[in-house]
């Protein structure tokens, strides 16, 4: 693998063929905040709080640091006003399903982003998807996954997978960043293997 | 069937099938497009099959289903050749006089014939009818000519001449660089240069390449793609295979919607016999270039229309995109380099590689090149399939081809693009068709859905509706486009209602500029185009409604109010019978009034309140007149 050479918020960077943009750019010690993220999972890209300005071939536009590979001869920004107003809406959206969450809070006051901007919903999974995908990929074992689309879609363990595997497990029970992962286990089990 | 097994057995099966054609033969084509069959023209084409035989004409005339002429306001359509007398809103009853009366006797039944509402001129050609007349059919033409289930009819107009010129007179390089000097742009949505795609997917490493069609067209409204697959497979697939060839796949696939049964038939007929003339399978013509295609059927997600999702839901998963890079090009269908295009881009290929690329680059404005079809509906005259020119005015699309605006209304916007295209108003009806042209308005070309609206339509709730079909075919995976399209809906919804407030557009314009910005891919980044361009061209409606508490198109149920206006109402009790939900108080003789508490604002009372009294009115921004007083409600007629 060749490496690969760019700029982020001015610093020059070589970095190995196929490393994303977050890595490279945590490397010259920027920070991008994170919520989908994991260095154990594939990266996933549906959070997009790190987002990230893009100068390419002389044109600019937003991508997702997290799953953007660095490329050569580009120049990417970390910090600017349109950065931080994404990050703000992203955070606003997500405060209006979970206000209480630490992760999201410790963001809204580096962001300055509102716990009531929108209306409130009651399901409070943010759909990181930390959970599903870290039972796919690293437990291999697929005892929680998403059901129904877009708006409709939520996370739940499927019963007949999560009444033999997760007691002994529960690796995943950190990851979430609002609980409601815990919540839909406790569900879950109760329903169907209670103890 | 016989196996064809060099260019000189299709040379001479086309000359064959040619020759057969009697161009003075009588010949009968019924549209069997979705459209007509739902207008009874299955009926129509086995009552003429009937009569010919039964006035003993079978060996003179030939009946022959074809598909959608693109009329679809007006049919069953029939156009009877060679003359091409076109008659409109067929009915079985009418075969047996066409039959005497046209095929026998060369006599024009005048009630079957266009009449032009403006003019009341009639036209016995189908070409001189304004709604064909300033079309120009280069792809869709043959749709009216073939029989979608005969390769036959397809190969006697020269079908399949394309690939053996391709194969045989071509290499790979050259047909990309063709296909690269037509200018040729995806017409799928984005607009991508098909030439550069092939090039990247041609120069990708891999030993296993692919070839999509993707046919899961979802914008409400459009049916382009699907009246091409059902009309005319042949060419999908001829254009098909010289991408392949181009490309260097051997494998292709064709994803289709749920939706479209008879696509679908149309498409595996079309295929079955492909395979029994030898253009599928080993050694295409004995060119030594191979090819396969299968089916895939999607289950019915606006979102599968995006490429990688439409990749992903060829793999069994979920229809939910991935970013790019990679692209499908370097990374596809199984993780091998992949080229997708739309139908009607691959429908255009053999026309290009067929008369060369400069013909198609002739046709169109800097930028776009060819023609395009659009599927014209909403409030206009002639509803349909239209194929135009790039670089026509939509003034002539919509006064010239649609015959304008029906019923006397006045022409408000017209939404281009689909779902995440955006509104075009009244001042900017002579912009060119094109892809950067209506970009450049704020709207853009997308598979081309044109849906006019009228002075009745109101362009917050219009705004309201595309975002939430959005919001129902968002598939979730990403923030800016799941919840900032749920939030961009409330809100909207709670304008319609009423209940806008101060900050409200504000709000609506800081998630639009996310969902552009952040969105993971084309759905979400261009789902806010509905809002931002009805803002920017009918901001004063946002603000009547905010502000005012007013719908000035008077079609906000939250914002009107019925009222009867007591020096007007006759008391003739039609309001009275109507209303579902016992809103209208009154008696004979006894003037109406609505009754508030029972009122929901449905709109029956004004539909039916005789044009003569005009006595119901739609009341907004504005106070409710107090009642009449009970002892002035007696009609008391007045004496000479």
């Amino acid at each position: 693998m060749s490496d690969v050479s760019l700029k982020i918020d001015g610093k020059d960077v070589t970095v190995p063929a196929g490393t994303t943009l977050l890595a490279a750019a945590r490397k010259t010690g920027a920070t991008i905040p994170t919520l989908c993220q994991n260095d154990k999972l594939e990266p996933y890209g549906g959070c997009r709080i790190c987002m990230v300005e893009l100068e390419a071939n002389g044109m600019k536009r937003m991508v997702a640091s997290c799953t953007h590979p660095a490329e050569p001869n580009v120049a990417v920004t970390t910090k600017s006003d349109k950065i931080s107003r994404i990050r703000k809406t992203v955070l606003e959206l997500l405060l209006a399903h979970a206000p209480d969450s630490l992760p999201l809070q410790k963001l809204a006051k580096e962001y300055g982003a509102r716990r009531d901007a929108f209306e409130k919903d009651p399901m409070f999974c943010i759909h990181c998807g930390l959970c599903v995908r870290y039972c796919n990929e690293v437990k291999k074992l697929d005892a929680v996954g998403f059901v129904d689309r877009g708006i409709r879609k939520e996370i739940s363990f499927i019963p007949e997978i999560a009444a033999k595997e997760c007691n002994d497990c529960k690796e995943c029970f950190p990851l979430c960043p609002t609980s409601y992962l815990q919540a839909a286990f406790v569900y879950v089990e109760n329903l169907a293997f209670p103890r | 069937m016989a196996r064809l097994n060099s260019r000189e057995d299709l040379d001479k099966l086309t000359e064959g099938l040619a020759s057969r054609n009697d161009p003075h033969m009588p010949r009968v084509s019924v549209c069997a497009g979705s459209g007509c069959l739902a207008c009874g023209s299955k009926e129509v084409i086995a009552a003429f099959e009937s009569e010919i035989d039964k006035q003993g004409l079978s060996t003179q005339v030939e009946v022959k289903s074809t598909g959608c002429h693109g009329f679809c306001e007006k049919g069953p359509i029939v156009v009877i050749d060679p003359e091409e007398t076109c008659y409109l809103q067929v009915t079985p009853k009418d075969v047996p006089e066409i039959a005497t009366q046209t095929l026998k006797d060369k006599q024009i039944i005048e009630r079957l014939l266009y009449v032009d509402p403006q003019t009341g001129e009639k036209s016995t050609n189908e070409n001189d009818i304004p709604f064909y007349k300033h079309q120009k059919r280069l792809v869709f033409g043959p749709n009216r000519t073939i029989n979608p289930r005969s390769i036959d009819d397809y190969i006697a107009i020269g079908g399949y001449g394309a690939l053996k010129k391709a194969l045989f007179d071509m290499t790979p390089d050259t047909v990309i660089e063709e296909i690269k000097t037509s200018k040729l742009r995806g017409r799928g949505g984005a607009g991508f240069p098909t030439g550069m795609k092939w090039e990247f997917a041609r120069k990708a490493q891999g030993d296993q390449k692919y070839v999509v069609v993707n046919c899961d067209e979802g914008d409400p409204g459009a049916y382009m793609d699907r009246s091409l697959m059902e009309g005319n497979p042949h060419s999908v697939l001829e254009g098909l295979l010289i991408g392949a060839y181009a490309i260097g796949a051997s494998i292709g696939a064709v994803y289709i919607r749920q939706e479209y049964p008879l696509a679908l038939q149309n498409l595996e007929v079309a295929m079955a016999q492909a395979q029994e003339y030898g253009f599928l399978g080993d050694n295409i013509l004995g060119s030594g270039f191979s090819f396969t295609v299968e089916v895939h059927r999607g289950a019915g997600a606006f979102v599968c229309g995006e490429e990688t999702a439409l990749l992903a839901s060829l793999e069994g998963l979920a229809g939910e995109p991935r970013p790019r890079p990679p692209f499908p090009a370097q990374k596809g269908w199984w993780g091998r380099p992949t080229n997708i295009n739309n139908v009607e881009t691959w429908s255009n290929i053999p026309l290009i590689i067929r008369d060369g690329a400069a013909a198609f680059a002739s046709i169109g404005t800097e930028g776009s090149k060819g023609t395009k079809i659009f599927s014209l509906v909403g409030k206009i005259a002639n509803t349909g399939l239209v194929e135009v020119p790039m670089g026509i005015t939509l003034r002539d699309v919509i006064y010239k081809i649609g015959g304008g605006i029906p019923d006397g209304k006045k022409f408000k916007a017209m939404q281009t693009g689909g779902p995440s295209g955006g509104c075009i108003p009244e001042h900017l009806l002579d912009l060119q068709v094109g892809f950067d042209e209506l970009g450049k308005a704020g709207s853009m070309m997308g598979s081309g859905g044109l849906i006019v609206m009228n002075e009745d339509t109101c362009m917050v709730d219009l705004a309201r509706y595309y975002i939430d079909f959005l919001t129902e075919e968002s598939c979730g995976k990403c923030v800016p486009c799941r919840e900032g399209l749920r939030q961009m809906h409330r809100i909207l919804t709670r304008i319609t209602e009423g209940k806008g407030k101060e900050g409200d557009l504000e709000l609506l314009e800081q998630l639009g500029e996310t969902a552009m910005e952040a969105s993971l891919c084309a759905l979400g980044k261009t789902a806010p185009n509905p809002f931002l361009s009805t803002l920017r061209y009918f901001r004063d409606e946002y603000e009547a409604h905010i502000h005012d508490k007013k719908c000035p198109s008077l079609a906000c149920k939250g914002l009107i109010t019925h009222w009867i206006d007591p020096t007007k109402c006759q008391a003739c009790m039609l309001c009275l019978k109507r209303c579902p939900t016992g809103g209208v108080d009154g008696g004979k003789k006894k003037i109406h009034v609505i009754v508030p508490d029972n009122c929901t604002q449905c709109g029956t009372c004004f539909e039916v309140c005789p044009p003569k009294y005009n006595a119901v009115i739609r009341l907004t921004g504005v106070p409710v007149p107090p009642p009449i007083p009970e002892d002035q409600r007696m009609l008391v007629k007045e004496t000479a």
